[in-house]
């Protein structure tokens, strides 16, 4: 039984399990290896039974050391096999920069398209679950400012399934960014790959009157926001942007384009930010269709809190909406004053 | 504590405590080796090898001064490593150079010209990897230790016989990467022969700073990946000793290091003054340690090579430098359009758009 497996109950975790089960069933040049990854199934479960099911040779635990898990999937990769490895935190995957961008990102191109890496590098980021430091970073700037890179991010149970199925198959590298503090969240879940193709953003909420830009861990605070401002008078749309490289100008365009304002959120430091390259590409194709500048919603310039002072770093719906508010409305006649 | 305080497992990893080799510097056969000599064809073959590989060196240097090259690093002095471990290879072995390895790639029989094209700057890579089954060639120092051992590891998952030969320096024994890779190596028993080329120096920093180990072979005993030291500068001690790693990672006995002591007689590179940091003396020692010398002494010396066959040999060696200069005096094609198609697979949207921009203001 691989697919279709339609609306269980799932928390994401069992979702990304269960996709990384069907990925080694479907093709055996899959395999899955990180630190704990095989019999404890990761520090966050989500490799659970799959060594038992799939055998030590095809899921197992590596020596500790992050540069030796991507260096080791690179060689692996070039000998035909589909590695998808799992760095424990987001700030653990540091060692393994240079292995990222000058080899992993690199290696198509530097051979004029005769060496292939499929290979996916989950990477468990962000931060709202008490974390301590160096656990609860959100890195993805790095990683899209690097071209040769796929950057994607599930920010719901089904994309979950479905992105980490569409990243496996993918014939690039991807950086696989897992919301951390969405694993344990529930809900029913189609598990198959029914969705729009990975590169593509979706919108989650249609509305009228502002375009909220999430994406991650953002998407549900987004949507409860939407919700929240619609008892203010707001018709917000929600736009899930999943692949953050490459960046879906089309779907983003025409939504901002239709409301006229919009919102970007994410839990990194907002300076040189993911946000600033979203801000700066839909401002050039929706100049004049914008009744003001777009917003962003983010991080603090500051290192990741310690866990008893988080909340106050982490953008939540009442910052959302007190950034609403100042999209000028008050300039014009839209119904409604923020 | 001796030596023979050590657990048999410890001894076995051990390196001797001077370089083991099958011929001093003049030629002569040492005694009671501990290393079996290669078969007189074999010899024949690096000897031919050598001439050839320091004849391209010599042509790719010239290469650099004209202009043709952005940068050539010599491996002259080192051609009993770069010859030795790569006939030592099978056909379905790989290899994972550094960039200073390129009479490794052509003894591998990489197109010279495609060797060069790193250099020449017309792509960062001339080379199919999967022709010849040679990796990349390696500017960042260490990161192909890393290749190799997944690599390996995957073929042995496959079932395939495949062994990995990984070159690096002495430079790079102090880079995390190497010190991961002999650890998962080990760990997996992945068929990977680590062959270190300690020339003396890491671009200007000499051994002295570089590690305070008895020898950079002892780097592997702590992995529990099984050392040696051998005599760099002695091309049938290079063969001999690659060969039986191989053989043995092949048999299922896991990795192996090899630290071969050699000399960097160029400086690093065309754009590097050695006079800065090392004397001449030091040089001229060196010179008289020459790999190809010394395998010139001991065939000529046994019978097997005279006058005739050394002629014929070097006028092979001349036909191959000339190729190499007709090659490199060519105008490399480039396609500007190249540069955006092989960012991904599939050329993203951005990508597309911007390669027409591109594509326009060349029109116009």
């Amino acid at each position: 039984m691989t697919t279709a497996v339609r609306n269980q109950e799932l928390s994401m975790s069992a979702a990304l399990n269960r996709a990384l089960a069907d990925a080694l069933e479907a093709d055996e040049r899959v395999l899955v290896f990180g630190e704990d990854v095989g019999p404890l199934g990761g520090v966050f479960r989500v490799t659970d039974g799959l060594t038992a099911r799939f055998g030590e040779h095809r899921v197992f635990d590596t020596p500790l050391a992050e540069s030796g898990i991507v260096g080791t999937a690179i060689g692996m990769a070039m000998n035909g096999m589909r590695p998808v490895v799992e760095m424990q935190f987001d700030a653990f995957a540091y060692p393994a920069f240079e292995q990222i961008t000058s080899h992993l990102a690199k290696i198509h191109n530097r051979t004029r398209g005769r060496v292939e890496l499929p290979v996916v590098i989950r990477v468990p980021y962000g931060g709202g679950i008490g974390g301590v430091e160096h656990h609860c970073d959100s890195s993805e700037a790095y990683y899209t400012h690097t071209p040769g890179l796929r950057v994607v991010t599930p920010g719901t149970l089904g994309d979950a399934y479905q992105l980490l199925r569409d990243a496996i198959d993918s014939p690039d590298p991807v950086i696989f960014l897992e919301p951390k503090r969405r694993y344990w969240s529930k809900g029913p879940v189609a598990l198959d790959r029914s969705g729009p193709a990975m590169d593509r953003a979706l919108v989650r909420r249609p509305g009228k009157d502002v375009t909220l830009i999430a994406y991650g861990p953002m998407v549900a605070t987004a949507l409860e926001t939407a919700a929240a401002a619609a008892e203010e008078g707001w018709d917000v749309e929600v736009v899930d942007l999943r692949s953050l490289s490459p960046f879906d100008d089309e779907t983003v365009t025409e939504s901002v384009r239709r409301t006229g304002r919009a919102v970007v959120v994410h839990e990194a430091a907002g300076f040189s930010g993911y946000g600033a390259e979203v801000v700066a590409r839909v401002t050039e194709r929706c100049f004049h269709h914008l009744h003001a500048p777009i917003l962003r919603v983010t991080g603090f310039d500051i290192p990741y809190p310690p866990p008893k002072l988080e909340e106050h770093h982490l953008p939540g719906v009442d910052r959302i909406l007190d950034a609403i508010a100042r999209l000028q409305w008050d300039d014009e006649v839209v119904g409604f004053g923020g | 504590m001796s030596v023979t305080d050590l657990s048999a497992r410890e001894r076995s990893l051990l390196p001797t405590e001077l370089p083991l080799a099958l011929l001093d510097k003049n030629g002569i056969p040492v005694d009671d080796p501990a290393l079996e000599m290669p078969a007189d064809d074999v010899l024949l073959e690096l000897h031919r090898r050598i001439v050839i590989g320091r004849r391209f060196d010599t042509q790719a240097t010239a290469l650099t001064r004209q202009g043709r090259l952005a940068v050539y690093p010599s491996s002259r002095g080192q051609e009993a490593c770069e010859v030795g471990s790569v006939l030592a290879l099978r056909e379905q072995d790989w290899l994972f150079p550094t960039y200073r390895d390129s009479v490794a790639l052509v003894t591998r029989g990489v197109d010279p010209v495609q060797t060069l094209t790193l250099l020449q700057g017309s792509w960062h890579l001339g080379y199919d990897p999967y022709a010849h089954k040679v990796g990349p060639q390696c500017t960042p120092l260490a990161t192909n230790t890393l290749h190799a051992v997944g690599l390996a590891h995957a073929a042995r998952l496959k079932g395939e016989d495949t062994v990995a030969l990984v070159l690096l320096g002495d430079g790079a024994t102090s880079e995390g990467d190497t010190h991961e890779a002999l650890n998962f190596a080990a760990v997996w028993k992945a068929p990977v022969v680590f062959l270190v080329q300690n020339n003396g120096y890491a671009i200007s920093v000499p051994m002295s700073k570089q590690s305070a180990a008895p020898s950079l072979a002892h780097k592997g005993v702590g992995y529990g990946v099984p050392s040696c030291l051998i005599d760099g500068n002695d091309p049938a001690a290079v063969y001999a000793t690659v060969r039986e790693a191989i053989t043995a990672a092949a048999a299922g006995g896991g990795p192996a290091l090899i630290e071969a002591r050699t000399y960097r007689i160029e400086a690093h590179t065309n754009a590097d003054d050695a006079g800065r940091y090392r004397d001449s003396d030091e040089v001229a020692a060196w010179l008289d340690r020459d790999p190809l010398d010394r395998i010139e002494r001991y065939l000529t010396g046994r019978g097997l090579l005279d006058d005739a066959r050394r002629a014929e040999i070097q006028a092979e060696a001349e036909d191959f430098a000339a190729s190499v200069r007709d090659g490199m005096n060519a105008e490399p094609e480039l396609d500007p359009a190249d540069l955006f198609a092989h960012v991904y697979a599939q050329p993203t949207k951005a990508l597309r758009d911007q390669a027409a921009l591109l594509a326009e203001e060349l029109s116009s």
